[in-house]
């Protein structure tokens, strides 16, 4: 597999990442924490490492992100920063 | 004091990236990581416990002991959850029943389980909101075939990416499908608090299990070889059997512990009403 | 020229994982909310995940799912495994151990009716 991907999912993770961190709605960090989760698993299957990427996008993608939405609808959904 | 933080993150990185300067190219065959301990399990994983996928062979048979505690610890988990969320006294929360044929809802004061049986009327959240026909009839579709594509993970993790981990997770997925696209009382008359407390230590004990009866039966703990004595088949295949007798193991509490979360992180403890 | 073009592309992929486990620190760090904090908390655990499975690459190397062959297994022919193994445990065990922080996270809002630090604090000191 050749590096231009490799790279280009690794950009993607990282913006996704900072995206995550820095936007004030909650629901919205919890749909784009998903979304990490699933290009990391994409970037560790180029690496060849599947049961890791298969972990990651059953455990990371889904289960995770209803414990995320879960949390934040029985707390606030907005916030300052 | 942003700029103290940005200060603190910009020397951590810094340092990192001073420790980089001394690691091997990035893909690189001879690297020392894998020049060491990996290649035995490559080489022998076929003729010791005739498991292709060479993961497998070593989280539950090579490196047992780690995957037996690693268990444990999502075990202490679910348990954590438990003791820190749950709530047994009832908020004195009001009941709300619907007719079903007409769209009227019945605000009753107080808990009652008056008209639970009832064919006209069914219970609903005090934050009802008219449920999709579609959703629930897909969900209600698909959930079967989700559960026997977690069994096949379980079961076929020896030749493919897969194993108790995926299996397990993907298998509670399936519930918390139910409980999201019905209820959370759906899913609980599926399978009950205590019925997934139950499951969760039981995973455990079939781990913990299958490893004393290795020392029972003469050999080391989790040295599956020896099952071979009580089983009709010859050591390697015993290796493989024991294996796959860990992972249905790791796939109970597994199953039992993400299910078990989500109930609780979902109706903060008090498993009336869900999302 | 042609070494230090080497040096960069053998080492670019270590330089952006730093840079992904600096985002989670600093979220850690930084952030007011205790959700932000615990999602911070991941991209650090991913980030450091990450890093462990790039050790276990081999540049030409395939999965590791052998083939019943009589032939002797060529070493380098299949990423190493054992990060792999190492690192599937620790991603179930960060979605346990997120599940808990969330239940903390819940527990400090029905006790102070927030989640901001600083809010938090103010109540404490009442």
């Amino acid at each position: 597999m050749g590096w231009q991907i490799d790279l280009l999912i690794l950009l993607m993770v990282i913006s996704c990442a900072i995206a995550a961190v820095e936007v004030k709605d909650l629901l919205a960090t919890a749909i784009l924490f998903g979304a990490y989760s699933f290009l990391m698993c994409l970037l560790w299957a180029v690496m060849g490492a599947v049961d890791v990427a298969f972990t990651e996008a059953s455990v990371g993608a889904g289960v995770s992100t209803v414990f995320f939405v879960g949390a934040i609808y029985h707390t606030r959904r907005r916030t300052k920063d | 004091m942003r700029y103290l933080y940005l200060l603190l993150v910009v020397l951590s990185a810094s340092v990192l990236f001073y420790a980089t300067l001394d690691f091997p190219q990035w893909g690189d065959p001879n690297s020392p990581a894998s020049l060491h301990v990996s290649p035995v399990y490559l080489q022998r994983s076929l003729e010791d416990t005739s498991v292709p996928n060479v993961v497998t062979s070593v989280l539950a048979d090579y490196r047992g002991y780690d995957t037996m505690f690693e268990t444990t610890v999502i075990f202490t988990a679910g348990l954590a959850c438990f003791v820190l969320l749950r709530v047994f006294a009832p908020k004195m929360k009001d009941t709300y029943y619907r007719h079903i044929q007409s769209g009227v809802v019945l605000h009753i004061k107080g808990q009652t389980t008056l008209l639970d049986g009832s064919r006209d009327f069914e219970r609903i959240d005090s934050r009802w909101v008219p449920a999709d026909i579609i959703l629930k009839t897909i969900s209600r579709f698909l959930i079967p075939f989700i559960q026997l594509f977690a069994l096949y993970v379980v079961a076929h993790g020896h030749h493919s990416p897969g194993g108790g981990f995926q299996g397990g997770v993907i298998l509670g997925a399936s519930i918390i499908l139910l409980s999201i696209s019905f209820d959370l009382r759906t899913g609980l008359e599926k399978i009950h608090e205590r019925g997934l407390g139950l499951f969760s230590a039981t995973g455990v004990f079939i781990y913990t299990g299958i490893g004393a009866l290795c020392l029972i039966l003469g050999k080391e703990f989790l040295n599956y070889g020896v099952l071979s004595k009580i089983l009709p088949v010859d050591p390697v295949m015993a290796r493989s059997l024991g294996i796959f007798g860990v992972e249905v193991g790791v796939a109970i509490t597994v199953m039992a512990v993400m299910v078990s979360i989500y109930n609780y992180v979902s109706s903060e403890g008090r498993l009336d009403e869900g999302l | 020229m042609d070494s230090i073009l080497e040096f960069i592309v053998g080492r670019y992929n270590y330089w952006l994982y730093i840079l992904l486990m600096m985002i989670g620190l600093y979220a850690m760090i930084s952030k007011n909310n205790l959700t932000k904090k615990i999602v911070g908390m991941n991209i650090f655990q991913t980030a450091i995940i990450l890093f462990y499975i790039s050790i276990g690459f081999k540049k030409g190397g395939t999965i590791p799912i052998l083939e019943h062959t009589s032939h002797a297994v060529e070493v380098s022919h299949f990423v190493n495994p054992l990060p792999h193994v190492l690192m599937l445990t620790a991603i179930v065990v960060s979605v346990s151990t997120f599940g808990v922080a969330l239940a903390l996270a819940i527990m400090i809002y029905r006790e102070h009716g927030t989640l901001e630090e600083d809010e938090i604090l103010k109540c404490l000191e009442q």
